[in-house]
């Protein structure tokens, strides 16, 4: 009895520590006076945000936070929530098992790096969240990562750990290995044609169906046998029960098709068509199926299969009833996607909020992370950029971004911090470990960019 | 099906054209601004009188007229200003509410050059292999009907300077308006500038594939190679100079023995003479210094494409008259410890220190539409936002050597306008008149004519 008495002492003393450390971390935070972009109920004039343990907890006028409370003034700026990029490899440290033309077992989860700076340079362009995915080397690829990007912290803090998991698939030029040069004398990978991809995922879907047949007869005891886990098909038959999103590469508008009538087939939805550029093409049998679609605004002709995109591919979409995206794929493109979203305005003509949730809600939707993030709404996660002007302006800044209420970039603190990071800059340079390679010192680290750019270049340059 | 019988036809047409560009190429370099009807060809839209009534005119080498007039006529600006009379006879396009800007330029693509990046290598003419390739020019491959030219166009880019590359001296550039059914329609100046890589400090190493790295050197090593790449560039501008001269004289003399053609020193003759200016690609400071050092050595007229780190050279680029063609908006800062911001605010550091610069997307032409969206996130960062507008219309055409044709609207330049219901440089702004020497292009596109076909699709 003692024992337990001072067991659940402890566990009470534990509980009032954690409640203090998270009300350390999570100040109360209030934004006042701000023209607020909500992305869900309109555009509010003149609006304060009261922001508690991370969540947006009130959005109105006049509103009062308690002393110690940050506040913000957002007199003559503009607030939306933190864009959220539905096609990314940042702080990726491998992109693609090139291997096998099924490569469903491996997990993004694996290779990330939290220190990557494209996080923050992300960060200071506006965005919060990102959907990694595998690269598209392959017709089945590997398990994606949705994550904020809680620069700083932990790489666990990163992994929205409710976000429903997703997986890769590739179709046309890159799991062909258009632009692929295979080493001389190897043999090459199948599939090599359209023909080919279409079979390589009907193949495994059947494999799939028939290893969760073996699963669901061994719990029904109709078997005696348990099966032996199969770490390949296991992402597939969690596609097939709907546990698991697929986000499906392509450009061409029959081969995304095609890919919805394997779905048909096996009765599964497809959650988004990457890149498909060609969409517009296909817009109603998309929006038939619910299928969401993730899109560039306007990149074309960089090969072969986007020369008959258009930057009104869009409009058509969103006509249509499609949920749409717009992604950037590119630590460089993701800081300004929302001149991406101001574009939609331009072809076409979507209205303003509907095009400011092509970078906000829609990814939330299309990643199931809607019901906390994508919208400034009471009783979201307080992910939200603050911005010099109207965000769809090209002289708009970021000024301030937050995930969960707490400040991940801050315009102002970063330009103060500049000379102080000169000045250790020029400390470590006169290391001996950092000297010149000349006067006998190791080479310095290669830049995270050249890194990355190599393996673009492996998959052909392209996702 | 109508149009596509159309579009065969016009492609028997466009051929025969391009067959006749062969034969007459060399009398038609003299006439470069000379344009045909062409009004069958709606593609290259219509001459005639014009007046841009009402409208708001950015003028960029002056004030901005609130309420203007500007008169087209003969290809030419003809009349600009508050009280400006139409004369009898001219179309008139009232622009209440809208704005005239002058096209704008981009300084800095491979337009015509690269039609499909990944999976297509025969739409794809910019680097000629060798490392010696000043005879090259970029004018003899251009596609004058490639699906880049009207994309870029429908959104202000009437002018841009399309650039070879590969190899050491790449070749020659040309300046092109963004309208003709010809090279020579298009040409502006079609051999402008010479463009040379210049050579880098290289430590090797690095690279995703270990078999293929060039082995590491450490740097005095990298610094010696460097300079005698230099001194091998130097001794090939003073044999061009001695072929000229050669040349020269045997022009004057024919009982001098005939000195042999070579193709390549008579191209880089008047680059190693300073008559015509050599686009430098440079980005580090250290080879943007060493690119300036070699103008100061061999007094050649230079220029400088990329420029990240141009800003920090300020001095010597001003010593020797060089300016920089800036392509590095749309590109992440090389080092992990470069400020965010770093490749945003150059232009601002630019202006600031004094150099003439504009602003390029560097882009090979598909996003080259792009362009007044780098002035815009240049101006985000520091550049005022009439700098801003300069850097993509008045400074590229100073720069190109055409200040007194293009880049504002004034009497007498050539009449490339663009008309839009807001500010040039905003994503949001549409364009709603286009002209290209004095012509009225329709706002067409590759890209409007695939979303008409689909646009409506149940």
């Amino acid at each position: 009895m003692k024992k337990v008495t001072v067991f659940l002492l402890l566990v009470s003393i534990n509980l009032i520590s954690l409640k203090l450390v998270s009300a350390q971390s999570k100040n109360e935070v209030l934004i006042s006076n701000a023209t607020v972009m909500t992305a869900a109920k309109g555009t509010l004039v003149n609006t304060d945000i009261l922001i508690k343990d991370g969540k947006i907890t009130r959005i109105g006028k006049n509103l009062k936070a308690s002393s110690n409370a940050q506040t913000i003034d957002g007199t003559g700026k503009f607030v939306t929530p933190g864009i959220i990029d539905c096609h990314s490899h940042t702080m990726m440290d491998a992109v693609n098992e090139f291997s096998y033309s099924v490569t469903s077992m491996t997990r993004i989860r694996d290779v990330l790096n939290p220190t990557d700076i494209a996080i923050y340079r992300g960060l200071a362009g506006g965005v919060t969240a990102a959907n990694l995915l595998h690269g598209s080397a392959n017709a089945i690829g590997g398990q994606n990562s949705t994550v904020k990007f809680k620069y700083g912290k932990p790489v666990e803090d990163f992994v929205i750990s409710d976000a429903p998991p997703g997986i890769k698939f590739a179709l046309g030029e890159n799991p062909k290995r258009t632009n692929f040069n295979p080493t001389p004398g190897a043999v090459p990978r199948y599939p090599r044609t359209r023909m080919g991809v279409m079979e390589v995922i009907r193949d495994a879907f059947v494999r799939a169906r028939d290893y969760k047949k073996e699963w669901d007869e061994f719990r029904a005891k109709k078997s005696n046998v348990q099966p032996r886990r199969d770490l390949e098909l296991e992402p597939l038959v969690e596609v097939i029960e709907g546990k698991r999103l697929v986000h499906a590469h392509g450009y061409r508008s029959d081969e995304h098709l095609n890919l919805l009538l394997i779905a048909d087939e096996f009765g599964f939805k497809v959650a988004t068509l990457q890149h498909a550029l060609e969409a517009y093409k296909i817009a109603p049998e998309i929006a038939k199926r619910g299928t969401g679609a993730s899109i560039f605004a306007d990149s074309w002709s960089y090969k072969l299969e986007a020369y008959d995109s258009i930057p009104y591919n869009g409009y058509i979409l969103w006509k249509n009833g499609v949920n749409v995206s717009i992604n950037s794929d590119s630590n460089e493109r993701m800081r300004r996607l929302n001149l991406d979203a101001a574009k939609m305005m331009k072809y076409g003509g979507v209205p303003e909020e509907d095009s400011l949730k092509m970078i906000t809600l829609n990814p939330a939707k299309q990643l199931g992370i809607d019901k906390r993030t994508g919208s400034i709404e009471v009783g979201k996660d307080a992910d939200i950029v603050i911005w010099t002007a109207h965000p769809f302006s090209v002289y708009a800044r970021p000024e301030i971004t937050m995930i969960e209420g707490e400040v991940y970039f801050d315009r102002g603190k970063d330009l103060t911090r500049r000379a102080e990071l000169q000045k250790e800059r020029e400390t470590l340079e006169k290391l001996d470990v950092n000297r010149p390679p000349g006067s006998g010192g190791t080479p310095p680290a290669r830049p995270s960019e050249y890194r990355q750019e190599d393996l673009d270049e492996a998959d052909g340059g392209n996702h | 099906m109508k149009l596509r019988i159309t579009n065969y036809e016009l492609r028997i047409m466009k051929s025969v054209l391009n067959l006749c560009f062969s034969v007459i190429i060399c009398g038609l370099i003299s006439s470069v601004f000379a344009q045909s009807d062409g009004s069958q060809q709606n593609q290259t839209g219509r001459a005639g009188t014009f007046a841009i009534t009402n409208a708001r005119i950015v003028t960029v080498s002056g004030a901005v007229i609130e309420n203007g007039t500007v008169v087209i006529s003969n290809g030419k600006i003809a009349a600009v200003g508050a009280n400006v009379s139409v004369p009898g006879g001219a179309e008139i396009i009232d622009a209440k509410g809208l704005s005239v800007y002058p096209g704008m330029i981009d300084a800095g693509t491979n337009m015509g050059l690269a039609e499909i990046g990944g999976g297509a290598p025969a739409t794809i003419d910019v680097a000629e292999t060798g490392d010696i390739n000043s005879n090259a020019k970029a004018i003899t491959a251009i596609n004058p009907h490639s699906s880049h030219v009207n994309v870029t166009r429908v959104n202000g880019i009437t002018t841009v300077l399309s650039i070879p590359q590969g190899g050491i001296i790449s070749g020659q550039a040309a300046v092109i308006n963004l309208n003709g059914s010809t090279q020579a329609e298009l040409a502006i100046v079609p051999t402008f500038g010479l463009v040379i890589n210049f050579p880098r400090i290289a430590l090797g190493g690095g690279g995703f594939n270990p078999f293929a790295q060039a082995a590491p050197i450490d740097f005095s090593e990298a610094v010696k190679r460097r300079d005698q790449r230099i001194e091998d560039l130097k001794k090939l501008f003073r044999d061009a100079e001695n072929y000229a001269k050669a040349q020269d004289a045997y022009a004057k003399d024919k009982n001098l023995p005939a000195p042999p053609v070579d193709l390549k020193m008579a191209a880089l003759a008047p680059y190693a003479r300073g008559e015509k200016p050599i686009i430098f690609t440079a980005e580090r400071e250290r080879d943007i210094r060493g690119a300036a050092r070699f103008v100061a050595d061999t007094k050649v007229k230079g220029i400088i494409m990329g420029g990240q780190e141009a800003w920090k050279a300020a001095d010597e680029l001003k010593k020797n008259n060089i300016a920089v063609i800036y392509t590095n908006i749309h590109n992440l800062p090389v080092r992990d410890d470069d400020a965010y911001d770093f490749l945003f605010e150059a232009p601002a550091k630019l202006q600031q220190a004094g150099v003439k610069f504009c602003i390029s997307t560097g882009d090979g032409g598909a996003e080259v539409r792009d362009l007044p969206y780098h002035a815009g996130l240049a101006s985000a960062y520091g550049l005022s936002k009439d700098e801003a507008l300069k850097s993509v219309t008045l400074y590229p055409a100073q720069i190109l050597g055409l200040g007194n044709q293009l880049g504002s609207i004034d009497q007498g330049k050539i009449a490339n306008i663009v008309v839009t219901d807001g500010d040039i440089l905003e994503p949001r702004t549409n364009i709603k008149y286009l002209f290209i020497n004095g012509r009225l292009l329709p706002l067409t596109s590759r890209h409007t004519e695939l979303y008409e076909s689909f646009k409506d699709r149940k």
